[in-house]
């Protein structure tokens, strides 16, 4: 092709190239976020993500409800007693409640504890590792998980008696599941 | 040679603009203890804000600038 047949260049090569450039520069310095853990998912396992305290035995729960809290959320400290009477009503028939605190200070989540005890089972997420993995939308997120760990309730936020009344009919129906 | 050197600043100074704008972040749910503070709470005295919000609409003459009812004639 001789320099006469060949097509002019665009005026606006230059700044196209740049956009692309800072295009590319952007993606890359963007975090990337993992998806909302969802319905129908397993749970990310509590062993893997180095939690401060014992995670209870849950081979045998028939439901596991997992409650990500923080000692600065009030909606957390208002769900503290439904989830108390969950374990209390329904620890016997195999429902294990475990409380996860995403406080980084753990003098809060101490103090917090002795002013509001319970008799669940509560880890800390120091790291907030698992609380990324799982992308908790708003605090607190309380997870109803089945005899096999897979997510079959989702509860963003705490709404009161509402909440509780699904809740406790959720533990119920997944009681029946089992038997 | 002259556009190669022109693409090359207008893409390095695209880059530095978007690495700027990247500075703004979205604080997740799980990260606000700080945010959920009392003390960041900028009305948590509500004595303190309701003369504040007296001289604010007595100056401004202004009433109903905040939500509440009126003409804004300041009589209210």
């Amino acid at each position: 092709m001789t320099d006469a047949a060949r097509p002019e260049a665009s005026p606006y090569r230059g700044v196209r190239a740049a956009i692309l450039v800072a295009m590319c520069a952007l993606c890359g310095s963007l975090p990337l976020r993992a998806a909302s853990l969802a319905v129908g998912q397993p749970f990310p396992s509590l062993t893997d993500f180095a939690l401060e305290g014992t995670p209870p035995e849950t081979a045998a729960a028939k439901v596991v409800i997992v409650d990500f809290w923080a000692s600065w959320c009030p909606p957390c400290r208002a769900a503290f007693p439904v989830l108390e009477a969950v374990q209390a009503d329904f620890g016997a028939q195999g429902v294990q409640v475990i409380a996860v605190s995403v406080d980084q200070n753990r003098g809060a989540m101490e103090a917090f504890l002795k002013r509001h005890p319970v008799t669940f089972a509560v880890l800390r997420d120091a790291g907030q590792k698992l609380v990324q993995r799982v992308d908790v939308p708003t605090m607190p997120t309380t997870y109803v998980l089945d005899a096999r760990g897979i997510v079959r309730f989702v509860h963003a936020g705490f709404d009161g008696d509402a909440t509780r009344d699904r809740l406790r009919a959720e533990i119920a129906s997944l009681l029946e599941e089992k038997s | 040679m002259k556009t190669l050197a022109r693409s090359l600043v207008l893409a390095a100074a695209a880059v530095a603009a978007i690495s700027g704008l990247t500075g703004c972040t979205t604080v997740q749910p799980w990260e606000r203890a700080n945010l959920a503070d009392f003390t960041m709470n900028p009305e948590r005295d509500p004595l303190h804000a309701a003369m504040t919000d007296h001289v604010y609409f007595s100056r401004e003459g202004s009433t109903g600038g905040r939500g509440v009812g009126g003409g804004g004639c300041g009589c209210n």
